[in-house]
């Protein structure tokens, strides 16, 4: 073989067949990088919440009868703060007054169960509680829970959550001031009341 | 036969050293803002020497990292100083980075043939932000949380994929052991690689086109009999000697800064910080560490996350574009007009009163400023395109009309101050951005004195 490359006769002279070497290169280029993608694939979805993580997403208990009226209680659900509010009759009294001061005061957007899609954003049975996901909708700080605002920088709230960040401001019932870089109200998530002292929070009973 | 020939003969010792070293001939009129590049080679180094042995202590487990980073600060001998000089080196390549960036932008030196290399700086620029960020978490601070939750939360403003987007950032629906983790790999691994490698092209791409100066004149276009260039003298010993001159002052700081002041009064490490990460309770002030504050008071300056964001990225995107943003044949502010110098300076002092907003807590009126100095920032790369040559006053008219316009569509749209409550505050705000555009659009046609421009001379001065 190699005496013939040397030295070729005419006879057996190397002929490419240019059109089979690219087609071999392009069939192999396509093979290696859809190879390659699939590979990547498991890579990029290493880094997804693992099966560990999504299991710590159970839904938690909380006992309300302790709350006293007007004042907080803070649980942690999926790692986030969950507020439980108990609500005095005069702070549900100025939420009609809020309105005009909203970006979404008839909350449109879906940050809510429908259960909580009412003047209120709670089950109605049990209108005073509310709950919320303590997580601003901006970028994420936890706002402070302000229930007398009168004195502060946003006097005509009464009462509600003022995010220390960025300067969103929520009334009573976490809804969104339209002066907030926030866009969207506090989120409710879903929770159910398993009798009437115990919150379940992360689970509404429905089937989704 | 020699060792060196011996080498040689195997691998491009010598002939690397004397293209990158001994025979790169560098402009003779080097000042002052050139020890900035020197500096932050330094600085990267010493980065990465500490970061050794920091991980040969540190623990990237939510439950140990705290712990982890006092025991390295209270057991370790030596521990305090390694970490204190990893720490401190980080604002410290970030004070470098802007003096050099700095420089770039009066000397033009972003300017062809060097837009690449001008690329390759930015990309190193963002490279570091991201390692910045990553490294803060580390120690599990309540800071480093909640400025973590913050950042990773910006993704999530993005319409559609941006709540997945998040939550595969963080590997959780929170900040939590996974988002250590994996910022610990990225931090120690995958980001100083990246790092390394845009240097390396970084000073590839300078040694390919070489320096610019502060008159921004090619010296190479006056070259000796020996090809070499007149006004060039070679990096090693003359340039290595005064980088060391450099390096001593440096060092005379930074070491100050350590022994001293090594918190720097909660701008280099924030005070919450001290306190160990807690997911349900958010600390009263949240500011990112200094060298992030510029861009996130324009973040913070638009009443809507995404965009918030958009203007965010779009401040440090828009300096990728200077080299052809910036069309002027002049490199050095020294043969440009006042305006431009004015220009430059302006810019300068608003991206520091930007910064000085970002770590400052909401108030409506340090909003109502964030917003303006925000136009101011995008004002600037309009003026430097304006004084690209010389333009008539019709289209300086026109170019004055179009930025108003879209100034008040982000007004009425993104800062939403004349739909709110803060009237009063946007009506007068609105004032100086728009009062400071008309000034440099017009003033150059009309006091020619402050818009001429000077004859570059033809050799470099000193």
């Amino acid at each position: 073989m190699s005496a013939s490359l040397d030295n070729p006769s005419a006879s057996d002279e190397i002929v490419v067949d240019v059109q089979r070497r690219r087609f071999l290169t392009t069939a192999t280029t396509v093979v290696g990088a859809a190879g390659a993608a699939a590979l990547g694939v498991q890579f990029f979805s290493s880094m997804s919440p693992s099966a560990r993580a999504l299991a710590a997403g159970a839904p938690v208990e909380a006992d309300i009868s302790l709350i006293e009226a007007g004042a907080q209680l803070t649980v942690e659900w999926r790692g986030k703060p969950v507020w439980i509010v108990n609500r005095t009759d005069e702070m549900l009294a100025t939420l009609g007054e809020n309105d005009g001061l909203l970006k979404d005061p008839n909350c449109e957007k879906a940050v809510q169960p429908d259960y909580a899609r009412n003047a209120f954003r709670s089950r109605e049975q049990h209108k005073n509680y509310i709950v919320l996901v303590g997580i601003c909708t901006h970028l994420g700080c936890s706002p402070a829970y302000v229930p007398d605002m009168t004195a502060g920088i946003n006097p005509a709230l009464k009462s509600g959550w003022e995010c220390a960040c960025h300067g969103s401001a929520f009334d009573i019932a976490g809804r969104v001031t339209s002066t907030s870089p926030a866009a969207t109200n506090l989120e409710v998530p879903p929770y159910q009341y398993l009798n009437d002292t115990t919150v379940l929070v992360g689970d509404d009973g429905a089937s989704a | 036969m020699s060792l060196m020939t011996w080498i040689d003969d195997r691998f491009p010792l010598t002939k690397m050293w004397e293209e990158h070293v001994s025979k790169y001939y560098a402009p003779k009129n080097f000042n002052f803002w050139y020890f900035f590049g020197s500096l932050a080679l330094l600085i990267l180094v010493m980065q990465i020497i500490t970061g050794i042995f920091l991980t040969m202590h540190y623990k990237p487990d939510a439950d140990l990292a705290f712990a982890s980073v006092e025991y390295i600060m209270r057991d370790v001998p030596g521990g305090w100083l390694i970490r204190y000089m990893h720490s401190t080196g980080a604002s410290a390549f970030f004070v470098v980075i802007y003096l050099h960036m700095f420089r770039a932008l009066i000397y033009g030196s972003y300017k062809g043939p060097r837009e690449l290399l001008w690329i390759f700086g930015m990309l190193i620029y963002l490279a570091l932000m991201a390692e910045g960020f990553m490294g803060y978490l580390l120690p599990w601070g309540q800071m480093s949380f909640w400025g973590a939750q913050v950042i990773i939360n910006l993704f999530g403003a993005i319409p559609f994929i941006g709540e997945d987007l998040s939550i595969w950032i963080r590997g959780d629906y929170v900040v939590s052991d996974a988002t250590l983790n994996r910022f610990f790999a990225l931090h120690v691994i995958a980001l100083p690689f990246v790092i390394a490698g845009l240097v390396v092209a970084h000073i590839l791409a300078l040694h390919e086109v070489g320096s610019n100066n502060p008159d921004g004149i090619d010296i190479k276009k006056n070259k000796g009999a020996d090809g070499v260039p007149v006004d060039g003298i070679p990096f090693h010993p003359y340039y290595t000697v005064k980088d060391l001159v450099g390096v001593c002052v440096f060092f005379l700081f930074f070491f100050g800064v350590i022994f001293f002041a090594p918190e720097m009064g909660g701008y280099f490490l924030e005070h919450a910080n001290f306190v160990p990460a807690d997911p349900l309770k958010t600390p009263e002030h949240i500011a990112p560490v200094w060298y992030f504050t510029p861009f996130y008071t324009v973040l913070r300056a638009i009443n809507n996350p995404f965009g918030g964001v958009l203007a965010m990225f779009g401040a440090i995107g828009v300096l990728f574009f200077l080299p052809w943003i910036d069309r002027n044949p002049i490199r050095s502010w020294r043969y440009r007009s006042a305006l431009h110098k004015l220009n430059i300076l302006v810019f300068a002092v608003v991206f520091i009163i930007l910064g000085y907003l970002g770590i400052k807590p909401v108030t409506t009126l340090f909003t109502e400023i964030g917003q303006r100095l925000t136009l101011m920032y995008f004002i600037f790369f309009v003026v430097l395109w304006f004084y690209s040559w010389p333009r008539s006053q019709a289209v300086a008219m026109r170019t004055f009309i179009i930025s108003v316009i879209v100034m008040l569509v982000i007004e009425f749209t993104g800062f939403g101050g004349f739909s709110t409550g803060t009237r009063s505050y946007a009506l007068v705000g609105m004032l100086f951005p728009i009062a400071y555009l008309a000034f440099m659009l017009f003033a150059g046609n009309l006091f020619p004195r402050m818009g001429a421009e000077k004859v570059v001379p033809e050799r470099v001065t000193h």
